[in-house]
């Protein structure tokens, strides 16, 4: 059974203009152990996504459809209070800036502690040995000397190391990571990826990696879902949508990426760009910018459809059903 | 030899990060400077592009800077055209000829002005063309040629996307048909299909108008795309300045290697890599010898101790010890 | 869109729309602005001729008393002024006073703040120190001192001639280091900002960019805080008239009058005091609670 389940979520904004459907009708599923990536350019809903299933979504959005289960339990509709609990507990959150997640108050030891003995039933002393651990774990040296220094004595890398070590303490189920390494040099990037994939595998975490970056979900993810416009283009295999993408919103998008490995003399690019939530077109929503598009596509909006090793929601693949 | 446009020489720039006078006499401490650029040197050719790389605090955007003359250099050259540079930025004929490209689409455009107004600004300040109407033709041709339409030039900037933006920042930047732009990460703040698109306009705008670049970010396989030549940089200095292809192909510097292996990339589905570690110093306390020997895998004691100087091998130089003795 | 077509769109028409507070304040704010622009028309008497005035007049109640009189809606002064009509006059010196006075502390405080924010160094140093000790004295205190050294330092022919002048440059004066500092603080903002950096490349002046870039950047929220200011400056008016610094009697503002009705509120005249005591309180608290529902309509946060 799947440790997350996603169905037909539907998340909305109110506004004064109309209400606005920033999430539809979005579908997917993880599996103990395993990392999701979620990839999409900015505005896409892949944040949201995220926000929406550990209960953080910013008012006046709303889930306004669909059910997420986790472990078989319904958690959409719980009450503030329980879904605080269930946060830390089963759901961990790491987000692209650490200095929000970690209170500049209180040493990084205390919040540790104070995280483990809210979900874990643990005496001060063991607490705090296990805070040690969870430290050296996630690298940072000297731990037992610097588990009461202060969250602004640590550099960017080492407090997203920090933030790691908060998410996974209190030993959730799943993990839900907004762009980690968005706001880190490359070269710490590297390490942090590595320490997530280490750490989440060790204790059998479940992931739903968030960022717009495809080299670090290349690397990191098992499956990904690439978003557009508040909907899943395509979830497949990593391999298989970086290398043989089925959607061609995922063509293009892996096309424009320049590499490293050869040099081209014009990158592929998709012309215009994702419409704002307020003027999205009729039928599939790419429709303006694909290349591939027919009248179906202006008319009727598809839904993820078997295409290959992938599922994609796009009409090219409607009589190749072979799922 | 070609022209070269835009030369730097033994550049050197201090910022001074010391506290308030008052508070400084209060407590006894001496002024405190970072060394954000120490002793650079590079030439850019007329039609090629120059990139510069590097994480966060190497200093390539206080590069970007002295190179327009937003800073001066606390020691060492700049010249533009054969001309000291703030000569150069003396005359308006010569600061007409450079321009610049900024990374934030969202900050580099005044939110009160109208497009038109804004692509407008280095046309009127350099009094190019005087007669309302010439200005408006000339602005629509500039919006047309970097992908947007006339019309756009009445509207707001806050009605455009984050890439639209930077296409009306370069429109702005061509405006008063300079030769050099300064590109300080222009596309970082994008999203990458947009990404491809603005690579791909200033690639066209290169070729049709022979432009210089300077080309600032901390993205390699952008860089990849976009250089002739290339200039790694750590802790304000350029540890390796070679063509491009060379130094994709062959890096010498344990930096620069270190950088093409932490990159994830699309054709490393499912790789695991050691990454390696260690974090960049505090510029304001660097560390003696190579700054970068603390990370370095190739260090010993020399390098812990003697700055290494430049040394050119096939027309690549590598500021570097292990590889000067053949170590690398 | 129209100018006039996007502002009856804007988000900013809406919330207006929807903010009760908002919409009371602004109609008892447009009730007292109207009263007093329109005073020469629709005041029922001419409180400053002189001639029309006789003690036979003085101290009528309010006409809703049993000894009132229908022709003095609210009563008469001591002169045997109509108070509704003093009033009506008064409200509109009290007007003019405040505005003039917040007119020239906005354009000290952003001629001030500009220069410090954008110049840095020992400029912004020795302006902001001199902002930050005249911010320590209350700013009716700076008022007073400021007021009684043109009092000495005039001949006085001329002070009494110059009286609301004076008036207007005292409260001016005392609240302009509010407006720099914010203008200097969103000023250091717009300065960092690259649209900034692409004027300084093209070599435009600093007075250019300071004028034509950064000025209607920074604009928004000195705007609200003048319009709280407003109020304050409106009072500040009230006191000084109220200790005898301010207007004459001859030509009362709302202070001068709250100041005369003082005298005889122990003896039974309450109305010559309370009548413009309130109007007084009403436009002061409309013009804070509009500054207010301004400050959060502006504010994206608070959204």
């Amino acid at each position: 059974m799947a440790l997350l389940d996603v169905e037909n979520l539907v998340v909305e904004f109110p506004t004064r203009r109309g209400v606005l459907r920033a999430i539809d009708e979005v579908s997917f599923s993880i599996d103990p152990g395993e990392v999701l990536g979620v990839v999409g350019e900015s505005g896409a809903g892949k944040s949201l996504t995220g926000a929406a299933i550990i209960g953080l979504l910013e008012p006046p959005g709303r889930v306004a459809g669909g059910r997420i289960m986790l472990n078989g339990q319904r958690i959409d509709d719980l009450s503030p209070e329980r879904m605080r609990v269930l946060r830390g507990r089963q759901i961990g959150a790491i987000f692209q800036d650490p200095l929000t997640t970690l209170n500049p108050l209180y040493s990084i030891g205390r919040q540790l502690v104070e995280t483990m003995q809210t979900h874990l039933p643990l005496s001060d002393r063991d607490a705090k040995e296990r805070a040690i651990k969870w430290l050296e774990d996630v690298g940072i040296p000297a731990a037992r000397a610097r588990i009461d220094a202060y969250p602004h004595e640590f550099s960017g890398g080492m407090r997203q190391r920090v933030v790691i070590a908060l998410a996974l303490c209190a030993e959730p189920r799943l993990i839900i990571a907004d762009e980690p390494t968005t706001a880190l040099d490359v070269s710490i990037q590297a390490q942090i990826i590595a320490l997530l994939k280490r750490v989440t595998r060790e204790h059998g975490t479940a992931v739903m990696l968030v960022t717009h970056d495809m080299g670090v979900i290349a690397e990191t993810a098992d499956r990904v879902a690439v978003m557009y416009a508040g909907r899943i283009a395509e979830i497949g295999p990593v391999r298989d949508v970086v290398q043989s993408a089925a959607h061609p919103y995922t063509e293009g998008l892996m096309g424009s990426i320049p590499s490293l490995e050869h040099r081209v003399d014009r990158l592929r690019q998709i012309d215009g760009a994702m419409p704002r939530l307020t003027a999205i077109p009729k039928g599939c929503a790419f429709n303006p910018r694909c290349p591939s598009a027919f009248a179906r596509c202006g008319e009727e909006r598809p839904d993820l459809l078997p295409a290959g090793a992938t599922r994609a929601a796009c009409w090219l693949h409607a009589g190749g059903a072979r799922g | 030899m070609a022209d070269i446009v835009l030369q730097a020489e033994g550049v050197t720039r201090d910022f001074e990060v010391s506290r308030p006078l008052l508070q400084r006499m209060l407590s006894g401490e001496a002024r405190r400077t970072l060394r954000a650029v120490d002793d650079v040197s590079f030439s850019i050719e007329k039609g090629t592009t120059l990139s510069l790389v590097g994480e966060s605090g190497c200093g390539k955007s206080t590069i970007a800077r002295l190179a327009v003359g937003l800073y001066r250099p606390s020691s060492g050259e700049i010249r533009f055209e054969g001309q000291p540079l703030s000569a150069a930025r003396a005359q308006a004929a010569l600061r007409r000829r450079m321009n610049m490209i900024f990374q934030d689409p969202y900050a580099s455009l005044n939110p009160r002005w109208r497009v038109r107004d804004i692509v407008a600004e280095p046309i009127r300040a350099f009094g190019l063309l005087s007669s309302a109407k010439d200005i408006a033709d000339r602005v629509g041709q500039l919006l047309t040629q970097v992908g947007l339409a006339a019309a756009d030039g009445e509207k707001y900037p806050h009605e455009f996307s984050g890439g639209q933006r930077q296409r009306i920042s370069i429109a702005r930047a061509l405006s008063s048909e300079p030769d050099f732009l300064v590109c300080d990460e222009p596309t970082s703040a994008l999203d990458v299909s947009v990404q491809a698109q603005i690579l791909n306009l200033m690639r066209d705008l290169q070729q049709q108008f022979g432009l210089t670049y300077l080309f600032i970010s901390h993205n390699l396989a952008v860089v990849r795309h976009m250089s002739d030549r290339l200039g790694v940089m750590y802790l304000g200095r350029i540890v390796e300045l070679g063509a491009g292809e060379t130094l994709f192909r062959a890096a010498r510097h344990p930096y620069m290697r270190l950088l093409l292996e932490a990159i994830p990339d699309l054709a490393m589905v499912g790789r695991t890599r050691t990454p390696v570690g260690g974090e960049v110093p505090s510029p304001i306390a660097p560390p003696p010898g190579c700054t970068f020997h603390p990370r370095c895998p190739l260090a010993n004691e020399r390098c812990r101790v003697e700055k290494p100087l430049h040394a050119v091998v096939d027309g690549v130089a590598v500021a570097c010890h292990a590889v000067a003795e053949g170590r690398a | 869109m129209g100018g006039l077509a996007r502002f009856l769109d804007s988000d900013f028409l809406y919330s207006f729309k929807r903010s009760p507070v908002a919409l009371i304040s602004a109609i008892v704010l447009a009730i007292c602005v109207g009263a007093a622009v329109l005073a020469p028309i629709l005041a029922p008497y001419n409180p400053f001729d002189l001639a029309s005035l006789s003690l036979m007049d003085s101290f009528h109640p309010p006409a809703f008393e049993s000894e009132g009189d229908a022709s003095h809606l609210i009563g008469t002064d001591d002169q045997g002024r109509d108070m509704l009509s003093a009033i009506m006059y008064g409200t509109r010196i009290s007007i003019f006073v405040g505005l003039l006075a917040i007119g020239f502390a906005l354009t000290v405080g952003i001629t001030v703040g500009l220069v410090a924010g954008y110049m840095g160094g020992a400029v912004d140093a020795v302006l902001m120190r001199i902002a930050d000790v005249q911010l320590t004295f209350p700013a009716i205190l700076i008022a007073l001192l400021v007021d009684g050294i043109l009092r000495a330092a005039l001949p006085r022919e001329f002070h009494s001639k110059m009286e609301i002048w004076v008036l207007i440059f005292a409260i001016g004066i005392a609240r302009w280091p509010q407006f720099a500092r914010t203008v200097r603080g969103s000023t250091l903002v717009e300065r960092g900002r690259e649209y900034v950096m692409a004027a300084q490349v093209i070599g435009l002046s600093s007075r250019r960019i300071m004028i034509s870039h950064i000025l209607p950047n920074v604009l928004g929220p000195v705007l609200v805080i003048a319009t709280l200011n407003l109020g304050l400056a409106i009072l500040d008016e009230a006191t000084l008239s109220f200790l005898g610094v301010g207007l004459a009697p001859t030509e009362p503002s709302l202070g001068t009058l709250i100041r005369i009705g003082n005298n005889f509120l122990f003896s039974g005249e309450w109305w010559i005091t309370i009548f413009p005591g309130l109007t007084l309180a009403a436009m002061v608290l409309s013009i804070n609670l509009l500054g207010d529902w301004l400050r959060d309509a502006l504010n994206p946060r608070l959204r």
